[in-house]
């Protein structure tokens, strides 16, 4: 998928103003927030299982060569062929050979971000492979030839008015709006594929070094279709994702479910291990697994290594109040949010990405929910800070900080210039108390007034409080 | 270097050397295969099984006496008005279905009329065939879980995985004896009445279900619309 958070302050714009979009993510935030609030207390030592995943996590990636060849050799033993693949075009040209190889003509696919970051479909398409999305929100937007702009929850930005046309226009059938009968048309539509499709490919949640086995977690059940049906399986998936045991994948799905969609568990967890033996009557004749590294690999012993234990739940943008407000698409590549601000400027270069760093109010709510406990804020703050060290920053915004430091270092005159600074803001905000325009500083005040300070500094107000 | 060698020295390369585990530490993190924390054993396996399968949406039904399974599922399909046509594993074929007035078949077929299936385009073909016709699937399971209600179930030659997939209804008697507390408890019987994980590890909780359009839960997506669990001791 092509990168186009260049156009970030922008999208952003529109997307305030897109009505439909905002009812849609007030949805989101209802669901998948307080679904979460809902079950996570089942869970019997919160913080504890929390710092458990983030410590099997940190222990994969500090040994990730080893575990990854572990997982290399057992997968391999039981008759799975592993691939490596430094770029997403890598995966595209593998997927097409193991295609031709087979004589592949139909795939169906469950959902996988990763084959997002490649844009396999469209290699598929041109190497004269039909592929179908099976996921529903992923089949939604494959008619609607549109990006996914959750994680979890690919067509959250879309209501079901808008499906109902969409389908009609489609199949060909009457409009209906009734949602179970909206899933029972895609499920009916489907099916076909499913049984039909001479290959399946899927993502991987997890990669257990231990069995050699991939996992994948599915509710609607596509993920066990397109891993059953087809004499070919192909999963594809980031190197990050492998972890030693099943032992340590079980603490990591206590947290999964119940921080992405608020359930327990999934309602399937699929832990697949080689290919069919002779006498079994279904399962696939060949199952190639594609390892994907896309630049992870150059984060791990650096400053950013925590963001490869994400296990992809999808909670720190479901919490973050600007992901709440502008949705996904405005981040311009397959993830969104806090993870996104963070994955898209290091795995696909800060500069193409410049805002997204910013793209936060670092309030913290990301690293309180996450279940793998990566300090998001922290991330983000780092990030700036490169900026600031590459010059990326324009003249005016690098003048003003410097300018500010300066001033933070003398207190003296700190205190002078803050005083006159709020009293002047005070005379500009009038009776209203608010200010509808500050030079050099319009960031501020063209979506909203700025509320005028009190006239006051802290410092001032501090030591009248002290005197009374 | 081809892409693998490339990937694996950037790891080598950056990796904080002092983070690197002993192959002492890696050899025994294996063999002990160490539980995280879990949750406090609950003093009742069954009723907290029967409590968490509820709550996801499947239905439960009771027997002591295996020869009931038929008329028990009889019962349910006419009560929903589902069809009465289906496919069972050849452990439960020995059941008399046609009695309580069912048409359910063996998938795969009993050893009598069963030669060994080609691999290949042509098994592939019969299966599929198969399969998309059959509304009810009846299985049984390896085991269950009691802290999340799900069952847990291995694919083999007399197995398949198909047969709790494909089918509008899918049907599983579950001996309560083998209902254990935590995943981690199922990996251990796994290992060790398998010792190694067959092609495919199914864990299901409940019917398919699908929350894609506007967050709102829709059982029945691609997999089965109901779950029902039938609880009945099992002579192996
Ligand atoms: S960063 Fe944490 S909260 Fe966000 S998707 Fe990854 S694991 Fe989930």
């Amino acid at each position: 998928m092509q990168n186009t958070s260049l156009q970030f302050k922008k999208q952003v714009t529109i997307k305030l103003a897109d009505v439909r979009l905002q009812d849609a993510l007030s949805r989101l935030q209802s669901r998948f927030v307080g679904g979460r609030a809902a079950v996570i207390s089942e869970i019997h030592d919160l913080e504890e299982t929390r710092i458990a995943a983030a410590a099997i996590r940190d222990h994969a990636l500090n040994n990730l060569d080893y575990w990854l060849q572990h997982f290399e050799q057992q997968a391999t033993a039981r008759g799975a062929i592993v691939h490596w693949a430094e770029t997403g075009d890598d995966v595209n040209r593998i997927v097409t050979e193991i295609a031709a190889l087979h004589n592949v003509k139909t795939a169906a696919k469950s959902k996988s971000m990763v084959s997002e970051e490649c844009g396999l479909n469209d290699a598929l398409e041109e190497a004269g492979v039909a592929v179908m999305e099976t996921d529903l929100g992923e089949y939604i937007l494959q008619l609607a030839h549109e990006a996914p702009s959750h994680i979890v929850a690919p067509v959250v930005h879309k209501n079901k008015e808008e499906i109902a046309d969409l389908f009609a226009e489609k199949h060909h059938t009457p409009r209906k709006t009734d949602i179970a009968e909206l899933c029972r048309e895609a499920r009916e539509i489907l099916r076909p594929a499913f049984l039909n499709a001479d290959m399946g490919i899927s993502g991987a949640n997890f990669l257990i070094a231990e069995t050699g086995s991939a996992l994948i977690v599915t509710n609607e059940g596509n993920g066990r279709l397109v891993t059953t049906l087809p004499r070919v399986h192909v999963a594809i998936t980031g190197i990050e994702k492998v972890v030693p045991t099943l032992e340590d994948v079980t603490t990591l799905l206590r947290l999964l479910p119940r921080s992405a969609t608020g359930q327990s568990i999934t309602n399937y967890v699929s832990v697949l291990t080689g290919t069919k033996k002779p006498e079994d009557h279904d399962g696939p004749e060949h199952f190639h697994i594609i390892l994907l590294d896309n630049g992870r690999s150059s984060l791990i012993g650096g400053d950013m290594q925590e963001m490869l234990r994400c296990i992809r739940c999808g909670a720190c943008m479901n919490h973050c109040p600007v992901y709440q407000n502008i949705g996904g698409h405005a981040y311009g590549w397959v993830y969104p949010g806090p993870m996104g601000s963070i994955l898209t400027p290091v795995l696909g270069g800060i500069e193409n990405s410049p805002d997204l760093p910013n793209a936060s109010t670092l309030c913290g709510a990301c690293a309180v929910v996450c279940p793998v406990k990566i300090p998001l804020p922290d991330l983000l703050r780092k990030l700036r800070e490169k900026q600031m060290q590459l010059g990326m920053k324009s003249r005016q915004e690098t003048f003003m900080l410097k300018a500010w430091a300066w001033l933070a270092l003398h207190p003296r005159l700190y205190a002078k210039a803050t005083a006159i600074g709020v009293r002047m803001l005070k005379l500009i905000g009038g009776n209203k108390k608010l200010i509808h325009t500050l030079p050099g500083a319009g960031g501020w005040t063209d979506g909203r007034d700025f509320p005028a300070p009190a006239g006051k500094t802290f410092r001032e107000l501090y030591q009248q409080g002290k005197h009374k | 270097m081809n892409a693998r060698e490339k990937i694996l020295a950037r790891i080598r390369n950056t990796q904080n050397p002092a983070a690197v585990a002993t192959a002492q530490t890696i050899a025994s993190h294996l063999a002990k295969h160490p539980r995280g924390p879990l949750p406090p054993q609950p003093n009742n396996l069954l009723a907290c099984f029967k409590e968490r399968a509820l709550k996801l949406s499947s239905d439960i039904l009771e027997t002591n006496n295996i020869n009931d399974v038929p008329a028990l599922v009889a019962k349910y399909l006419n009560e929903r008005k589902l069809p009465i046509r289906g496919v069972c594993w050849p452990a439960l074929a020995t059941l008399r279905w046609n009695d309580a007035g069912l048409e359910i078949q063996s998938h795969p077929a009993l050893p009598l009329h069963n030669p060994l299936p080609q691999a290949g385009e042509e098994a592939n073909e019969l299966l599929r065939k198969f399969n998309d016709n059959d509304l009810v699937g009846i299985t049984g399971a390896f085991c269950a879980i009691a802290e999340t209600g799900t069952l847990m179930m291995l694919s083999g030659a007399d197995t398949p995985a198909t047969t709790s997939l494909l089918p509008e209804t899918h049907i599983a008697a579950i001996d309560p004896k083998r209902i254990v507390a935590t995943m981690e408890d199922a990996w251990d019987l796994l290992r060790s009445e398998n010792k190694q994980p067959p092609r495919a590890v199914n864990f299901i909780s409940g019917p398919s279900r699908t929350a894609d359009i506007e967050q709102t839960v829709t059982l029945g997506a691609h997999g089965p619309y109901r779950v029902l669990l039938i609880l009945v001791p099992i002579n192996e």
